[in-house]
Formats: structure tokens, C-alpha cells, sequence
């Protein structure tokens, strides 16, 4: 067993050498067969791996590989730590990108590195797969740059574009100030434990719990601190509220990319995360409080956000976004079974989602504009199911009498529950549950409104589109700048010349669909007992955590019956206000319409928050001012002005005339020098002996 | 086995030897040129190869100084050798850069190759000289003297404002080194003993260490260098040619460092303490400052070298932490500094070889013609960055886990410049080599050669192999630091 999991953390980073360092001398066919070779391989590992610990009696254990950083007691092993966690998220990692890695085959046919592609996303994997299975922070640290590291070369994929290449630097730089937290965590764990290994911190956290810390002269309890700042880290690469900007400028990158980084796997890693120190947030209630406010925030804002984009591709990402907040606030009320059982799901519904949304720029020639889509079910059929699926998976379509629905409906309405359970003796638990099942109205109306646009309605695409343009032309309206780039030419327009009929993928994008469809559907149902049901405590042996007072997961199941229903109907709602919008004929000008209003309400959502310009003027404009400040005031004005340039006047006339001098004279002065320095040294020797 | 570590540090001068004699036989000539550059070459690899001897006959649990050499000298003076975990590391590090210093410069340097030749084999003496001293007077002599071939490599072969450049360097570093000698003096006066291992024993008065570390500093905040004492760096990097530059950023620098460890921290330890918050500010401000100017500038020279400034930054806030994840940190990142910017100097070489220019906006879109340009620079980006995986990360991680410890406040703003080199770093390889190729002149530059790729391949797995192990360092350096930081601890009373 410990071969085999070693194997499987290790041969993706085997293939994405191989393909990077010889792709162009192996092809572009071998290039991408031992990619995705070994992706299956590590899948099909991955899956023998989570049957092993779910249904066979494999107990948790941990390979050392090889030691990292040894100082004193700051030690840190490379090594693949299996447990409940890391097995969930293994299958989650593994699954997702074998599928993307087989999508690729089809939607990067025509690019022109396809090796570079293929050797990004097995590397991407292999430190994903680093950060799940580390056993102590300094490999988790890794995981998690080097996550952050193939992110930016990915959404950076197509380098001649100069949005892509902003939209990277964005991704790393924010994740950076996520890191900047993250880091400082690991360093006061460190000093209050005395140790960066998960196995040797966490059994001292209950006696530490009263631990104080003091810093500029006020007192802060220990844990709490810790706990908040390495939240910072998970904020930065899970894209929570005021971290958050980066995401959907990701979407410059790939779609492939978008649906395995940006939506299944590494924005979850800050979930992930606070699961795994579970332990330690469930000492930290304020810390925990936190975590539970700005998830809300971040699952009401991005849904905001979500109702009024019209590119595909960005309406996904605030989804993410969005459902990214459901799973922090259940993590907040100490539902982390849920947040993993949400981060479980999601990894299907979402991925599904996006890759649908790839097949439907695919077939649409790489238009990402929702207003010229419409009428697209006859064409892409497959596409057109497996997207409705996932979008019943998202709006957590199901039946609560029956315990009975798609995925998603067992793992958010578990989640609202548990914010319900948990408000009922804490006021943030409970306005989390107020947002979560509003938000739950408003995704519905976002996702459906996108199945609509894209579906059915009348075809805006095909003929002369600039009126259906016009009757949506808020963009020129729009007080503030709206950021959205021109989208054609977003990559090399194929350059096949049929004509710009939409057309369905072929099977070897569908292939994936259909998989993803199958766990969308029956991911909840199969697992929910394992994961938040009768049998969660034998699932989760330990690697979660909850407190002695913590009872929420027990009591989110014993809530009355109108709070099961309450998201149901919120999300069957936000579809009837879609379906009256986007289906009824006579309706089709109504969301333009609305739109071309412009109400302040429309332009704050429709720009995001003004995050973006709010962010441009502070921080970029600060940077660059202090930077120019210290560099010609600081360095050349006062410190060479007073320094060496303005000594006296001499040492300006000494760099004046010297500039004249032949560097002969160089010879003699280097000369003068070391005789200077000998004959001082001497005398000054014999004088004092 | 005696006498090894003399051969080591004065092996270069044999090549010099070589090259004279070889120039007297052939005259200045194209031939006697490339047969110069082919013995410099030979000569620096085996004072390598020596010098892997050397670790390799290391003892790593022995704590002390090893392969001692002591000799009388004249009137009193002593010729005393000898390394421990901390400077062997340096000697290799030394070792290890000038041949691909002299490789660096094969094509570049066509005036007066000889003496340019001889310049860095010079250096490589005194330098490794530097760190095997261990006589104060015989520490000076070395110290002082490597300024003198580095004041000729940027006066001579540098570029238009060369002069202006070196006499800034020369300037800033004479400051220093005066105060020093001054020191020197006067602890032989008091001591009655030049020997480095029996000053480290020696208890100073606490108001004389105060003098004597205020002297010391001076010289080495200039070498490091640290803020407010840093703008004679940029300069000379920028007039220095690819060679001297990789010098100066891989091996000069770590001569202020290596001074902390050796004087400032034993020798003076109640100063050191009384000193730390001095020396925390100036570190922190270091940091943010010259990140943010790094990441103004238009010279892509100049903005490595801004970077540099930021990452001693780094390594003294680490020295004076005080305890082992500083010092090992410290110790670290001076070693993969070595490596990295050491690396990105040669990187603008490459480009500035072709192109004879250093602008930022000259350039764009190399990736398209440079593929494996693209990659090795993205390495040693991400390396200066710190990113795991790299060397550059241990050497961070530590410095300012070490600094939390000793001053929370520090390692909080230093922990900024983790945000900030990414700002600075990416934007400059997206100017550099992301986009389309605009200016028509970069249509046709070429990808790096069998050459360039031959001096790039041990830094690359040397970022790599340290960033995955960097054990390999801490199993050498543990015993020293640990009786460094012992011996702290026990003066201060910490």
C-alpha cells in the first residue's frame, strides 16, 4: 500500500517532466499519453486507495519519503499521509483531472504546445496531490505554492495574450497575500507548539487552548490568532470575499483549466485546509466566527456578482466562488464533514459545468458570450443533458420527504441545516443560514438563467448579431468601466475554415461529461451517509475533528421540516423567476430590458463590487507611488545626494573628471590601493607591538 | 590532511602564473587569447575539485575549526587557516561559481582577456582566502584585497559608466573597511592575539564591544549591503560585465554576512544584542523598501539588483535572530542567493549579449523565439520568488520563522516582501518575455546555445536539488551554528 500511494503522488510529476523536458522530441501523441496514462494510473490508484479506507480496514498511516528542512525542532518530511481526508480528496483530484486530462485531447487539438499544456496539468496535479497528502505545514506549504505556481502558468497558457498574462500575475499576486497570512500561521503554530507536524501539534491544542499571545501590547488568545491568520491563506486560494478578485480573471486561461483548478480542486484546497486543522479551529471560536462571516459574504456576493455577467465562463467562476462560501461558512459552524461532503460534490457538478461550458465554446468557435448563444439544445445534444444535470446538481433540486435528489441537494441542504442547527445558539451561525438560503434562490436563478440563454430562447448566433447586441448594449451605458474584454480573438480562431455553424464535441470531450454526469447525480446519494450520515464517525476515524460541545452535524439532521424545506423552495423559485424571464415567449427582451435600466443596483453587481478599481487605486497606486517615492527621492536624492555623490563637492568633481580618465590610470589607483592598505596595516602593527 | 586548504585557496595563482607565462610565449594574440580562457578554465575546476575534496573530508559533527594551518610569519604575524561547518560552505560556493564565471565571459569579453582572466582568478584567492583566514590581520589582508580586482573587473571591462560605478563601490567600501582596520587595531592591542579562534573566546569589555561592533558593521552593512548603505549595488551591477556581476551578487555580498557569523555574533555578543533592533529596522526596511523600488525600475540589471538588496534583507535579520532557524536560514539563503541571482545576472547576459541592451521596453515576447530561454528564466523567476521547491523558499522560511521568535514585528513586515517580490519578479518576466514580439529587432534572436545552457545546468540543479534537500547544507553547517547560537545564548544570558 505505501508503494502504491508513493506511486501515485509521484507519477504525474514523472509524466510532466517527461512531457516538458522532451515533448517536442517525443510528439505531441506520446507527450499527451503519458500524461494522461499516468493520471489514469494514478485514478484508478486513487479509487483502490478510498475503497481501501471506506470499505475495506485500512488505517491511517503515513510514508516518509525523504527528510526536507531539519533545524532543531523545525522538522518537515516529504511525505504521503493517508487518512480519511487525504483519501476523499485523492479520488476528488485524481478523477477530475484524468477526465480533464482525456477533455484536452479534444479541446486543445489544435493548439500548437500541447506538450507544455499536458506537462502543466500533470504538474498541477502532482503538487495537489503534495498538499493533500502532507503530513506536516512545510509540505502543505509546498503543495500549496506549487499549486498557486501551475495556476499561473496555466491561466498564463496562452502568454501571446496580454490579459492572460495580467490575469496570472493577479492569481499569484493575491494568493501571495493569502500566503503572506498563511505563513505568519505557520510561524506562530510553530512557536506555540514547538513543532510544524500535524501528528505532534494537534494532540497539544485542547491543554493550549487557554494559551494567550501578546503582540503590540494588547492580548490575544493563541489559538484564535493562529487559526485567523493561516484563514488568510485559505481565503487567498479559495477566492473568499476581499481575496477574491483574482478568480474570474482566471477564467483567461484554458477551460479545461478552469474546471480542474478553478472550480474542483485547487480553489477547494482552503477547505481542505481548515478540515484538516480541524483540530485546531475547534479551539478557536472567534477564528471560527470569522471563517463563517466571510464565507457568507463571499457565497451572497459572488451570487450577486453571477446574476449579471454574460460571459459563460465568468457566471461559472462566481458560482464557484459562490458555493466556496457555503462550504467555508459550514466549516465556521463546525460542520466540517459538510464542507468536505459539499467540496465532494461540488468537484462533480462544478467540473461538469465547465467542461460543458467548454463544449459549448468549442462548438460555438470560442464565443463566450452568453447574448449570442440561444437555441443550442438540438445542436449539442449531449452537451445540453449533461449541463441541465449539473444545473439540477447545482440548484440542489430534490425531494425532502424522500431524502432523495441530485448531488447537490444533499450536500448544501445539509450545510444550511447545519447553519441553522448551529444558530440556534450563535447569531453568526445564523445569519449565515439566512444568506445561505437566499443564496440558495438566487444560484438557481444564475444557473438556470444560464441553461436558458444557452439552450433554448431564439439562436442569436448565425446571422447578423449586432441588433441582439444593441437590445443588451448596456455596456455603453454603463457609468463605470465594465473590464470585459473584446472576446473574439480571445486564441487563434481554429483557423478551419467551415462555416461558423455550432456543432457538437467529439466523444472524446463528451466521455468526460457523461462521467462527471453519473457523480453528479448519484455522488450525494451514495455517500451521504459516510459523509455527514449514520456512518460519518467510522468514515471519518478521526481526521475530523469536533469539539466535546460540538454536536451540530447530529443536530442539522434533527432540524424541523420547514428548515428542510426552505432552500428547496428558494431554489425552486429563483428557477420559476428564470423560467418566467429566459422561457415564456413574449419574455425575451425582459432580462435586457431590465439590464439596459442600469438601476445602481445592476451597475454595483455588474462591476463587481467595483472591487477591482476600489483595489487599482489603493494598493497598485500606493505601490507605485512609494516605489517611485524611494527610489528618486530616497535613494538618488537624499541618501547618493548626501552619500557618496554629495560628500562635497569633491566627489562630485571626483565622478565628474573621472569619467575622463583612460582606465589605465584605473591600474595604478587598484595599485595605490593595495599599497595604501599593506603600509597602513604595517605601521599601525609595528606601532602598537 | 595539512596543507589542503592552502593549496585550495591558492591554486587560482598558479593559473595566473600560467597565463602570464603563456602570454610571454605567445604574445597578445587571438590564440593566446582562447588558450588563456581554456586555462582558467581548467585552473578554476580544479580548485574545485579540490575544494569537493575538502567537504568531502569534512567532519560535520566536529564543531571547530578543521584542516588548521598555523605558521609564523614575520614580526609576530601569523599565517593561520583553517574552516568550520559555516565557511567550507562558502569556499564551495566560491568554488563552484568562478567557472561558470569564466565561461560566462567567453564570448563577451574581448579586451584585454588576459588580464581579465587573471583578475577573477585573483579574486578566487583572495576570496577563499576570506573565508579560511583565521587571523585577523591575514582576514584584512584578504578582505580588503578582493576589492581590488572587483574595483578593476567594473572599471575596465564594465560598461559606459564604469568608472562612475567603481569609484562608488570603491567610495562606500573604503568607508567601511577604515572603521574596520581601526577595530582590528585595537582588539590586538587589548587581546594580545590576532587568532580568530582565540578572539571568538575573548571577553570584551560590553562598552568596548560596542565600538568594536559599531566599526565591524560599518564595513559589513556596506558589503551585504544593507539599507540605507546600498546604492553603490545597482550601479555596480549595472557596469559590470555578466561575469562580474555574478561575482559580486554570488560571492562578494556573502563576505558582509560571513563577517556577522564570524565577528559581530562571537566576538561581540552583548553589542549584538544591544544592536538587534538596529539591525531588524534596517533588515525590514531593506525589504519593503527596496522591493517596491525594484519593482519601479526600467533596467532589468538594475531591478535584480534591487531584489538582491531585499534578500540580504533576509539574511541579517536572520543572523541576529538568535537562534537556529535564523542563523541555518540565514546561512541558506545566502548559499541559494549565490545560486539564483548568480543565475538571473547570466540571464540578462544572455539577452544583453544579443541585443547590447538592458531596457525593459526594449523587450517582449521572447517566448516565442526563446523557448528554453522562457523556461530557465521562469525557474530562477520563481527561485527569487521563493517558491517551494526552489532553494530560494528554505532560506526565507527560516530567516523569518528564526526573526518571529526574536522580533514579531520584524518577520510581520519581512513577511510582506514575499508579496512583493512576486510583484516585482513576475511583472518583469511579463515585460520581458510574455506578449506578442513587437520590436522588429527581437525577430530573429536566437535561443540559448550548447554554451549557455552548459553554465545554466549546475545552477538549476543546484536551486532544485537544495530546494528539495536542503539537508545536504544543514548536515554540514548544524554543529557550527549550534555552537554559534550556544555560545550567544550563554553570553547574553538568553
Amino acid at each position: 500500500m505505501q508503494t502504491l500511494v508513493t506511486i501515485l503522488v509521484l507519477a504525474p510529476l514523472v509524466a510532466a517532466i517527461i512531457a516538458g523536458l522532451f515533448g517536442r522530441r517525443i510528439g505531441n501523441v506520446a507527450s499527451q499519453a503519458v500524461t494522461t496514462g499516468a493520471l489514469i494510473l494514478s485514478c484508478a490508484l486513487g479509487w483502490y486507495t478510498f475503497s481501501q479506507w471506506t470499505w475495506g480496514h485500512m488505517e491511517a498511516f503515513t510514508v516518509n519519503l525523504l527528510p526536507f528542512i531539519h533545524v532543531g525542532s523545525f522538522v518537515s518530511n516529504w511525505s504521503v499521509r493517508i487518512d480519511a481526508l487525504s483519501s476523499v480528496m485523492l479520488i476528488v483530484v485524481t478523477t477530475v483531472s484524468a477526465l480533464v486530462h482525456i477533455y484536452s485531447w479534444g479541446y486543445m487539438a489544435e493548439d500548437d504546445s500541447k506538450p507544455r499544456f499536458f506537462a502543466y496539468l500533470s504538474l498541477f496535479t502532482f503538487a495537489m496531490l503534495a498538499l493533500v497528502t502532507a503530513a506536516d505545514f512545510m509540505q502543505l506549504f509546498f503543495g500549496w505554492e506549487g499549486v498557486g505556481l501551475a495556476s499561473y502558468l496555466l491561466i498564463g497558457f496562452w502568454f501571446k495574450k496580454s490579459t492572460a498574462s495580467a490575469a496570472a500575475i493577479k492569481a499569484f499576486v493575491v494568493n501571495r497575500v493569502g500566503d503572506f497570512g498563511f505563513a505568519l500561521g505557520i510561524m506562530t503554530t510553530y512557536w506555540a507548539f514547538g513543532s510544524i507536524q500535524f501528528h505532534e501539534i494537534f494532540p497539544q491544542i485542547a491543554a493550549g487552548a487557554a494559551r494567550t499571545w501578546q503582540f503590540a501590547g494588547h492580548t490575544f488568545p493563541l489559538v484564535d490568532i493562529a487559526c485567523f491568520l493561516l484563514f488568510i491563506g485559505a481565503m487567498g486560494k479559495s477566492a473568499q470575499f476581499f481575496l477574491h478578485t483574482w478568480l474570474p480573471d482566471a477564467m483567461e486561461g484554458p477551460t479545461p483549466v478552469s474546471a480542474l483548478i478553478h472550480a474542483a480542486t485547487m480553489v477547494t484546497a482552503g477547505v481542505y485546509m481548515l478540515c484538516l486543522l480541524s483540530p485546531m479551529f475547534e479551539y478557536a471560536p472567534v477564528a471560527k466566527n470569522i471563517v463563517t462571516v466571510i464565507g457568507a459574504i463571499t457565497a451572497l456576493f459572488a451570487a450577486t456578482v453571477g446574476l449579471t455577467q454574460n460571459d459563460i465562463k465568468r457566471v461559472i467562476a462566481y458560482s464557484t466562488c459562490s458555493q466556496l462560501g457555503y462550504m467555508f461558512f459550514a466549516a465556521g459552524v463546525g460542520a466540517y464533514q459538510a464542507a468536505m461532503f459539499h467540496l465532494f460534490t461540488h468537484a462533480f457538478f462544478k467540473a461538469l459545468l465547465f467542461l460543458g461550458a467548454g463544449s459549448v465554446i468549442h462548438g460555438m468557435h470560442h464565443e463566450q458570450d452568453m447574448r449570442k448563444y440561444g437555441a443550442l439544445a438540438k445542436l449539442l445534444p449531449v452537451t445540453f443533458i449533461a449541463m441541465t444535470i449539473g444545473t439540477i446538481a447545482i440548484t440542489g433540486l430534490g425531494l425532502p420527504p424522500l431524502h432523495l435528489g441530485f448531488a447537490g441537494f444533499y450536500s448544501k441542504d445539509t450545510i444550511i441545516e447545519a447553519a441553522y442547527a448551529a444558530g440556534t445558539h450563535n447569531g453568526i451561525a445564523m445569519f449565515a443560514w439566512v444568506i445561505g438560503v437566499l443564496v440558495a434562490g438566487l444560484t438557481s436563478f444564475y444557473s438556470w438563467r444560464l441553461a436558458f440563454f444557452t439552450f433554448n430562447g431564439k439562436a442569436r448566433w448565425g446571422h447578423d448579431d449586432h441588433h441582439a447586441h444593441d437590445a443588451h448594449g448596456h455596456d455603453a451605458h454603463a457609468h463605470a468601466e465594465t473590464h470585459d474584454e473584446p472576446l473574439p480573438d480571445a486564441h487563434d480562431d481554429h483557423g478551419h475554415g467551415h462555416d461558423h455553424k455550432p456543432h457538437e464535441s467529439p466523444f472524446v470531450m463528451l466521455f468526460p461529461l457523461i462521467v462527471l454526469s453519473i457523480g453528479a447525480i448519484f455522488a450525494g446519494i451514495v455517500f451521504t451517509d459516510f459523509f455527514v450520515g449514520h456512518h460519518q464517525q467510522e468514515f471519518w476515524r478521526g481526521a475530523i475533528f469536533n469539539a466535546p460541545t460540538n454536536h451540530v452535524l447530529h443536530e442539522a439532521h434533527e432540524v424541523k421540516e420547514w428548515v428542510k424545506w426552505s432552500p428547496l423552495i428558494a431554489s425552486i423559485l429563483g428557477l420559476a423567476i428564470a423560467v418566467w424571464v429566459y422561457l415564456i415567449k413574449g419574455n425575451e427582451r425582459l432580462g435586457a430590458a431590465l439590464a439596459a435600466r442600469n438601476g445602481p443596483l445592476y451597475v454595483f453587481f455588474y462591476n463587481k463590487w467595483f472591487f477591482d478599481e476600489l483595489y487599482q487605486a489603493t494598493f497598485v497606486r500606493a505601490a507605485k507611488f512609494l516605489g517611485d517615492l524611494f527610489w528618486k527621492g530616497g535613494d538618488q536624492k537624499l541618501i547618493d545626494g548626501l552619500g557618496p555623490d554629495g560628500v562635497s563637492a569633491v566627489s562630485y568633481e571626483v565622478g565628474r573628471r573621472t569619467g575622463k580618465l583612460q582606465s589605465g590610470y584605473l591600474y595604478h589607483y587598484a595599485f595605490v590601493m593595495l599599497l595604501g592598505v599593506a603600509g597602513l596595516l604595517t605601521f599601525a602593527l609595528y606601532a602598537f607591538r | 590532511m595539512t596543507g589542503l586548504l592552502s593549496l585550495t585557496t591558492f591554486a587560482p595563482l598558479v593559473g595566473v602564473v600560467l597565463l602570464l607565462g603563456a602570454r610571454a610565449l605567445h604574445g597578445d594574440n587571438a590564440r593566446t587569447d582562447t588558450l588563456a580562457k581554456w586555462i582558467a578554465l581548467a585552473t578554476t575546476l580544479v580548485t574545485f575539485a579540490l575544494s569537493v575534496v575538502l567537504v568531502a573530508q569534512f567532519d560535520a559533527k566536529n564543531p571547530g575549526f578543521q584542516f588548521v594551518e598555523d605558521f609564523s610569519w614575520f614580526a609576530g604575524l601569523h599565517y593561520r587557516m583553517g574552516v568550520d561547518g559555516i565557511s567550507i560552505l562558502f569556499v564551495l560556493l566560491t568554488t563552484f561559481l568562478l567557472p561558470i564565471c569564466i565561461i560566462a565571459g567567453w564570448k563577451s569579453v574581448d579586451k584585454r582577456v588576459v588580464e581579465y582572466l587573471i583578475c577573477f582568478l585573483v579574486l578566487e584567492t583572495l576570496v577563499v582566502g576570506v573565508f579560511c583566514a583565521l587571523d585577523l590581520i591575514l582576514f584584512y589582508l584578504f578582505f580588503e584585497g578582493g576589492l581590488v580586482p572587483m574595483f578593476l573587473i567594473i572599471g575596465i571591462w564594465g560598461g559606459k559608466r564604469r568608472v562612475y560605478a567603481a569609484y562608488k563601490f570603491f567610495l562606500y567600501t573604503l568607508l567601511g573597511s577604515v572603521l574596520m582596520l581601526a577595530a582590528i587595531l585595537s582588539m590586538i592591542a587589548i587581546a594580545h592575539t590576532s587568532s580568530i579562534p582565540a578572539l571568538m573566546t575573548f571577553k570584551f569589555a560590553p562598552w568596548l564591544q560596542t565600538w568594536l561592533w559599531l566599526a565591524f558593521f560599518a564595513s559589513f552593512a556596506v558589503k551585504m549591503p544593507m539599507w540605507p548603505v546600498h546604492t553603490w549595488l545597482p550601479d555596480a551591477h549595472v557596469e559590470a560585465p555578466t561575469a562580474g556581476s555574478v561575482i559580486l551578487a554570488g560571492i562578494l555580498l556573502k563576505m558582509g554576512g560571513y563577517g556577522f557569523l564570524r565577528f559581530s555574533l562571537p566576538m561581540f555578543p552583548n553589542a549584538s544584542e544591544l544592536f538587534q533592533p538596529l539591525v531588524f529596522a534596517m533588515s525590514a526596511i531593506a525589504i519593503v523598501y527596496t522591493s517596491l523600488v525594484a519593482f519601479r525600475q526600467t533596467d532589468i540589471k538594475k531591478l535584480i539588483a534591487y531584489s538582491s538588496v531585499a534578500h540580504m534583507g533576509f539574511v541579517t535579520m536572520g543572523i541576529f535572530s538568535g537562534n537556529a532557524q535564523g542563523e541555518q536560514g540565514a546561512i541558506f539563503q545566502m548559499l541559494s542567493h549565490g545560486l539564483i541571482s548568480g543565475a538571473l545576472f547570466l540571464c540578462v547576459g544572455v539577452v544583453y549579449d544579443r541585443m547590447h541592451t538592458r531596457e525593459i521596453a526594449f523587450y517582449g515576447g521572447l517566448t516565442n523565439r526563446m523557448p528554453w530561454y522562457a523556461a530557465v528564466f521562469m525557474l530562477f523567476t520563481m527561485g527569487n520568488v521563493g517558491l517551494p521547491g526552489t532553494s530560494g523558499f528554505v532560506g526565507e522560511i527560516l530567516t523569518m520563522t528564526g526573526t518571529y521568535k526574536a522580533s514579531t514585528w520584524t518577520a510581520l513586515v519581512a513577511t510582506t516582501g514575499v508579496i512583493l517580490s512576486a510583484v516585482y519578479a513576475l511583472n518583469l518576466y511579463r515585460r520581458v518575455m510574455f506578449g506578442e514580439i513587437v520590436n522588429p529587432e527581437l525577430k530573429t534572436i536566437t535561443d540559448l546555445d550548447k554554451r549557455e545552457i552548459l553554465i545554466f545546468a549546475p545552477l538549476i540543479i543546484g536551486t532544485l536539488v537544495l530546494g528539495v534537500y536542503p539537508n545536504l547544507v544543514f548536515n554540514l553547517t548544524a554543529s557550527s551554528v549550534d555552537g554559534l547560537v550556544g555560545a550567544w545564548r550563554a553570553a547574553v544570558g538568553g
